[in-house]
């Protein structure tokens, strides 16, 4: 049986997802969270031998397009809906540490 | 290269990340082109609006498989993941990579030094937008704000990643280069690490002979195989003067200053990665059957060391120089010209020779050299009708205009000295210069060079050393 879920887990994956809860929202979510997967442990009582994990609905594979050119977005256009922009390029705030 | 002290040993493993060259991105239709104005192949899947979907790249697939096979992997059903991460280079925060079952699993690349590396796998995933620091020092940390440019983003990439087999930073070099080779074999890459292209990074570790691996450090930033190679000398030097002083290996990602020639922290291993990785719900598996697999095999070309062998198989007995110079020639993709010209009846060694040196040194690229008029020229500088350094000059002439050796000879005034007048004209040199005559009659072969320099003088280029030596001889 997995282990139930933790306040503290709540908080980490808030953090990681950039998301910032107040001490009554972690309570909240964590009991709200708790619940779902909760509601999914039912499957832990089935006989699951041999069975693999479906992470699709659908029987399809390989689904390909041609290696062909289409258009892009006009770059105006989109820089226009950017919240600030220079010389073509978005602007962001300054940026700290490297990409990952 | 530096040596690491006595008794020490690096353990390196490199991952090396390779643009695909497709004409379209990795997930939609926006084009894959190095250097176009910012910004101007986005569309709403590449920028990551909400509601777009991701489609894959059957091109992409294609090069991807076409790499592991060049690399001896086994192909296999695999899937997408989503890497989370809030960076402005990925706009969709997430970069769809495969995870735990890439496209090729295992595999090995053999090195022209007759070592073999091993590949655990080489998968693919997209590229992210190119981030431009502005303000303060130009340095990440100074920077006020950065521009972002999204052209990048979605490029197809693969990443190949060694085991940890490579044991010396030339040998790292070797196998860098080796791969360079078969990417853009496969056509899958155009090789150009200036560009951005091919991008390494090593994870180094230090050792004593025999002991378990040690902690290790990932380098990154390496956009060359001279940054590679000395990025890994000073990694492992470091590590093992921080052991030897006492201190402790911490596992880390270091960023390699090409200007300092040192690597410095970037972040440590507490503050990694939880990238929470899950299944691309957008995407559904890649599993290319029998026939997809043998399309891509029937048109996979011969790999740099199949080509490197087949044309040391035309040289007798090659020296060490004539080996470095067939690695040379099979890097720039030149062998045609030697082979033509064998296949006419040259000399391999003079052929191999003007390719390895003249055609490889061309600063204009060699298209207006025909493989006709190449084997010609060499005919012509065997047989006597050139000396070399005259073949050299027309062959200067041919590749930066084209046209026929046997005019721009002529046109050039190259005509072959008659044998009567190189009789003449050693006659009096040796008169000139009895002592030399003497040295050389009683066994001072060297000096067969300073008369051949005479005699090239006398008559400005104009003598074929080999009649030189002839007549030398024949008067000894």
């Amino acid at each position: 049986m997995s282990k139930p879920l933790r306040r503290e887990d709540v908080a980490h994956v808030a953090k990681l997802a950039r998301l910032h809860l107040d001490e009554t929202e972690l309570d909240e979510f964590t009991k709200q969270l708790g619940d779902v997967l909760e509601h999914a442990k039912d499957i832990e009582s089935l006989d699951l031998e041999g069975v693999l994990p479906t992470a699709h609905p659908f029987g399809l594979v390989n689904v390909v397009r041609s290696d062909t050119v289409t258009a892009s977005l006009q770059r105006d256009a989109v820089l226009r809906s950017a919240p600030d922009a220079e010389n073509g390029r978005f602007a962001v705030p300054r940026i700290v540490g490297e990409a990952p | 290269m530096s040596e690491l002290p006595r008794g020490w040993e690096m353990v390196v493993g490199l991952e090396v990340h390779t643009e695909l060259r497709t004409a379209t991105k990795m997930f939609c239709g926006c084009a894959n082109s190095f250097g176009d104005e910012p910004n101007t192949n986005i569309c709403p899947v590449c920028l990551g609006l909400p509601g777009s979907l991701p489609v894959l790249n059957e091109h992409a697939v294609d090069l991807a498989m076409a790499i592991g096979m060049a690399l001896h992997s086994t192909i296999a059903p695999s899937t997408f993941h989503r890497k989370n991460y809030f960076y402005p280079d990925m706009p969709k925060d997430f970069q769809i990579s495969q995870y735990d079952l890439p496209i090729n699993s295992g595999g090995h690349l053999d090195l022209p030094d007759g070592t073999t590396v091993s590949i655990e796998r080489a998968h693919m995933e997209e590229d992210t937008g190119k981030t431009t620091h502005l303000g303060g020092t130009g340095r990440i940390h100074g920077a006020d704000r950065s521009l972002v440019d999204y052209n990048r983003s979605g490029v197809p990439l693969v990443e190949i990643v060694s085991g940890p087999d490579i044991r010396s930073s030339e040998q790292a070099r070797l196998y860098a280069s080796e791969l360079r080779g078969i990417l853009i074999a496969t056509g899958a890459s155009d090789g150009r690490m200036e560009e951005g292209s091919m991008r390494i990074d090593a994870n180094v570790s230090v050792r004593k002979a025999g002991a378990p691996f040690g902690t290790r450090c990932e380098i990154k930033n390496l956009n060359s195989l001279r940054s590679l190679q000395r990025a890994i000398d000073y990694e492992a030097l470091r590590q093992v003067e921080l052991i030897e002083g006492g201190g402790v290996v911490r596992q880390e990602t270091r960023h390699w200053d090409e200007d300092l020639g040192a690597t410095s922290t970037m972040r440590s291993k507490e503050e990694a990665e939880d990238y929470r990785y899950f299944r691309e719900p957008d995407l559904v598996d890649l599993i290319p059957d029998d026939a997809w697999q043998e399309r891509v095999r029937v048109n996979l070309p011969a790999m740099p060391a199949e080509r490197r062998t087949a044309l040391l198989e035309r040289i007798v007995d090659p020296a060490p120089a004539q080996r470095d110079a067939v690695i040379v020639v099979i890097d720039l993709g030149l062998e045609s010209f030697v082979h033509a010209a064998v296949d006419a009846g040259a000399d391999p060694n003079i052929a191999l020779s003007r390719v390895a040196n003249e055609i490889a040194a061309s600063t204009t690229g060699h298209q207006n050299l025909s493989l006709e008029a190449f084997s010609r020229t060499v005919l012509m500088e065997q047989r006597g009708q050139l000396s070399s350094t005259q073949a050299k000059t027309v062959l200067g002439e041919l590749l930066e205009h084209g046209g026929d050796p046997v005019a721009i000879a002529a046109a050039k005034g190259f005509e072959q000295m008659s044998a009567d007048s190189v009789v003449t004209m050693v006659e009096g040199l040796l008169e000139q210069h009895p002592d030399e005559w003497q040295r050389y009659r009683e066994g001072d072969d060297k000096l067969a060079q300073f008369f051949i320099g005479l005699a090239m003088k006398a008559t400005k280029g104009q003598a074929n050393g080999k009649d030189v030596i002839a007549e030398l001889q024949a008067r000894r």
